[in-house]
């Protein structure tokens, strides 16, 4: 059965929490390699699914955390809108691991993050409590942020039913163009260009090659493609690379074991020697390398940022940047409030949450 | 196993009596003398912030000029049990620094640095009483500027937008405060400092970034914030256009988005106000007009042309009947006077006004409006509309005169009205201007008891002791409860879940 099954998810979180055992909520499992550790018995959100409403001069849709992200993306592209943070699927994703993973895509830097377009959630807390928060409408300061907080929490604070996302009319024209810049001056070269008014929706640089996406009215698309220069791809070869850089499926990725995310500061020193590729005007960067956990994370953290052991982490070490005492404490008691009997898989992201 | 709810979740803002003598003594041997206020005289200006009609005097006035300053001021409030109350620059439209009769009204006005600005990275780092627009000011040398700008902007501080999310007339297509911050540097009642957000675009960890912002001050003090700036567009014009009927206006506002367009601004004003600012700031606005929309391009001089096009031929085909496109930058500037002095126009009118502040969806408004002018007869007193159309996002301005009982209950029960009304409609309560003590019993309304004590154990997380503004933004039960006994829906008790006291 595939639909509303609402019901049957809240007796199983009601069950749990009276016998204190631990689930893990699962939609497509496709971010499953992304943890510290999958423990407890399988909740699945995958059979609940469906879009509930979607209106395209609201720009909002409302879905069950099950339905597949690709179903999401094609009922807005009917319409000529999309998912603005352009998510990656890395597999069968559901809309609910979207934005418990909080995971977003080449746009990010210009166009905004999944949370940015989060507008509202219906959970089950973890005293299987049925909760709302947020809405459909694009301004809500009544409460406190839940719908912002449940994005990039894992499934940590509670079991996601239902989500009301933002959504953005596809741009009339894109361009992407190709341009040579060496490592040496790609960061301040990125940086310079993000302070102009230009309409850039992503970029990205390996190996000495410079792609810049540019979006929006044909008019204004063709005029920065006349100031930035470089040579334009071909459209089918443009989405492709995107696709693949989003969906790491370049060899940025294929080729590196492990490879760690490190989200910095944008115009952070790009250490010298090192193979790393950079996206999201050089605040997003990926780093095949064999140092040791302890080392990256210096290195981000002398970027003023952080750093995710996302493929291959080597065992006994954090996979999440661990966070300061303080900043820990307040997670706890966060997680507390939302989940008393530490049921909503546990240690998914910390061993303390 | 159910949590345990904290005290302040039951009952509101009930304190042990604090000792007036030894709390002031203790923070005079803190600050330096000049940042200690305690007269009557001087404590007046601390009374009540943009909600006029809501004051209450504090104990004592403090205005520290260094964090740790602030963090001195925190931990004498926890000594003492002292409630307190931040506050920015007191422009706040819903009563969120309103003083605590028992405590501490912190004043952050003092702390007014712009840290740095990062021309290449494109941020800014400033304390958090520096003024919105100042932000810009200093950012513009460098083809840079920060884009939320909500109508009090010469005056607002930086710290009040975060802790009320603040919006403005640019929000649709550049998001609010929450959009727009990087990190923040926040002091709990503890006095222990959490760096919140980073440098980079995320942070590990829950966000608390969007947590803290919005949250009204009841969570930690912010001391200082790191905001994302945008390269200045080239160029900026803006349509204004008349309509027959608000209706239509309304209409023509869901056409815009559904043909793919998201404008920079895209605010509807009804007659009643567009007469108003008339009067006041001569912006040229069409006197013949049911309403207005003024819609804004920006970007490069290429997109801006082919949007301007665009968005005439949309307004058109949906029955505006005419269409003036500023010519020039004075010209822009003029259209957007008009709304931004919308409030200060009613002000002129009345001796008071009641400016509400729900969400709707958009295919709500004409609807919404006919409601409002329903509401008018009902009540027997007028209504002004300027809306964030494109958001969604309705300011109906009530007049009245507050020195007339019946009035000010009247005013009173169409606010209530009007935010019932948006919560029906699938709306929310407050786009932008916060729930503070105003609109805290409609909370009531719009989040069930458990939604309620799950905020409460948010609150709790941070302050466990229920000292940071208390009795603001989360009505307690019993205060639900209360508001339910003098709102009963057509001879139903409304929230039958709640224990009655």
């Amino acid at each position: 059965m595939t639909g509303d099954i609402e019901d049957a998810l809240v007796e199983q979180v009601r069950v749990a929490c009276d016998g204190r055992t631990p689930l893990r909520i699962r939609g497509g499992g496709s971010k499953d390699f992304l943890a510290q550790s999958l423990a407890g018995d399988m909740l699945d959100t995958s059979k609940h699914r469906g879009i509930v409403a979607y209106e395209p001069s609201e720009l909002v849709i409302t879905a069950r955390a099950g339905t597949p992200l690709a179903e999401i993306e094609a009922a807005l592209a009917e319409h000529g809108q999309m998912l603005a943070f352009e998510p990656p699927h890395f597999g069968p994703a559901t809309l609910g691991g979207c934005v418990a993973s909080g995971l977003s895509g080449p746009a990010r830097a210009t166009s905004g993050a999944v949370r940015d377009f989060v507008l509202g959630v219906k959970i089950i807390d973890g005293q299987a409590r049925v909760l709302r928060f947020g809405g459909t409408v694009m301004k809500n300061v009544a409460g406190f942020d839940v719908s912002r907080l449940m994005t990039g929490a894992w499934g940590t604070l509670g079991v996601m039913l239902e989500l009301s996302i933002k959504t953005l009319p596809a741009a009339p024209a894109t361009e992407t163009l190709v341009l040579d810049v060496p490592a040496a001056s790609v960061v301040h070269w990125m940086n310079r260009l993000a302070g102009r008014p230009l309409p850039i929706s992503a970029t990205f640089w390996h190996r000495g090659v410079l792609h810049v996406r540019l979006s929006g009215a044909a008019t204004a698309v063709a005029a920065a493609r006349r100031e930035i220069g470089g040579d334009a791809l071909a459209a089918d070869a443009a989405a492709s690379l995107w696709q693949q850089v989003r969906e790491q499926k370049h060899r940025f990725a294929t080729d590196a074991a492990p490879l760690w995310r490190l989200s910095v500061r944008s115009t952070a020193d790009l250490p010298q020697g090192t193979d790393m590729a950079l996206e999201w005007l050089g605040a997003q960067r990926w780093w095949g390398t064999s140092l040791s956990p302890d080392q990256v994370r210096a290195v981000a953290q002398a970027a003023g940022g952080h750093a995710t052991a996302f493929r291959g982490a080597p065992r006994g070490y954090s996979v999440f940047h661990p966070l300061t005492s303080a900043m820990l404490a307040v997670q706890r008691r966060i997680k507390q409030a939302f989940d008393p009997a530490g049921i909503f898989n546990p240690g998914r992201i910390y061993a303390e949450l | 196993m159910p949590n345990a709810l904290p005290w302040f979740a039951e009952h509101d803002g009930q304190f042990n009596e604090v000792r007036a003598e030894a709390l002031i003594a203790d923070l005079l041997a803190a600050l330096p003398p000049d940042s200690v206020v305690h007269d009557r005289e001087g404590l007046r200006t601390f009374e009540c912030d943009g909600l006029t009609a809501f004051r209450t005097t504090p104990l004592v006035a403090v205005l520290p000029e260094t964090e740790a300053q602030v963090q001195a001021v925190l931990r004498i409030c926890l000594a003492h049990g002292a409630p307190i109350v931040a506050r920015g620059a007191g422009t706040g439209l819903s009563g969120g620094a309103m003083p605590h009769a028992q405590g501490v009204l912190l004043s952050m006005a003092r702390l007014k640095r712009i840290v740095h600005i990062d021309a290449l990275a494109r941020t800014a780092t400033v304390q958090p009483g520096v003024r919105n627009k100042a932000i810009s000011e200093a950012a513009a040398p460098f083809g840079l500027y920060y884009a939320p700008d909500p109508s009090s902007q010469v005056a607002c501080s930086i710290g009040g937008n975060v802790a009320e999310n603040a919006g403005g007339v640019h929000c649709l297509k550049y998001g609010l405060t929450v959009h727009n911050v990087l990190r923040l540097r926040a002091l709990t009642i503890d006095g222990e400092i959490l760096d919140i957000g980073s440098e980079a675009l995320d942070a590990p960890g829950y966000d608390l970034l969007a947590l803290l912002t919005g949250s009204e001050g009841l969570l930690a003090v912010i001391t200082e914030i790191t905001v994302r700036l945008l390269p200045i567009p080239q160029l900026a014009r803006c349509v204004m256009a008349s309509f027959d009927s608000v209706e239509q206006a309304g209409e023509a506002v869901a056409a815009i988005i559904a043909a793919g367009l998201i404008p920079a601004g895209l605010e509807l004003m009804d007659q009643p106000a567009t007469a108003a600012v008339e009067d006041f700031v001569h912006a040229g606005y069409p006197l013949d007009a049911a309403a207005i929309l003024l819609v804004e391009a920006d970007g490069t001089p290429e997109s801006v042309a082919e949007e301007i096009g665009r968005i005439e031929a949309v307004l058109r085909a949906h029955g505006a009947t005419r269409c003036q496109v500023s010519r020039d930058e004075s010209e822009r500037l003029r259209f957007w006077a008009g709304r931004k002095a919308a409030f200060p126009a009613a002000g002129r009118l009345s001796p008071d006004y009641y400016c509400m502040d729900g969400t709707i969806p958009r295919k709500r408004l004409g609807r919404m409006l006919q409601d409002i002018a329903a509401m008018e007869h009902t009540y027997g007193l007028r209504c002004l509309n300027v809306f964030h159309a494109g958001d969604g996002n309705l300011h109906p301005l009530i007049l009245f005169d507050a020195n007339d009982a019946d009035q000010l209950a009247r005013a009173d029960a169409f606010g209530i009205a009007i935010l019932e009304r948006t919560v029906a409609l699938g709306g929310t309560i407050s786009g932008e201007h916060g729930v503070g003590i105003e609109k805290i019993g409609v909370m009531c309304e719009q989040f069930s008891v458990g939604e309620r004590t799950l905020f409460f154990g948010l609150k709790a997380a941070f302050d466990a002791y229920g000292l940071l503004n208390p009795a603001k933004a989360i009505p307690s039960l019993h205060r639900c409860a209360e508001f339910g006994r003098m709102h009963v829906h057509g001879g139903q008790l409304p929230h039958p879940d709640l224990p009655r006291f």
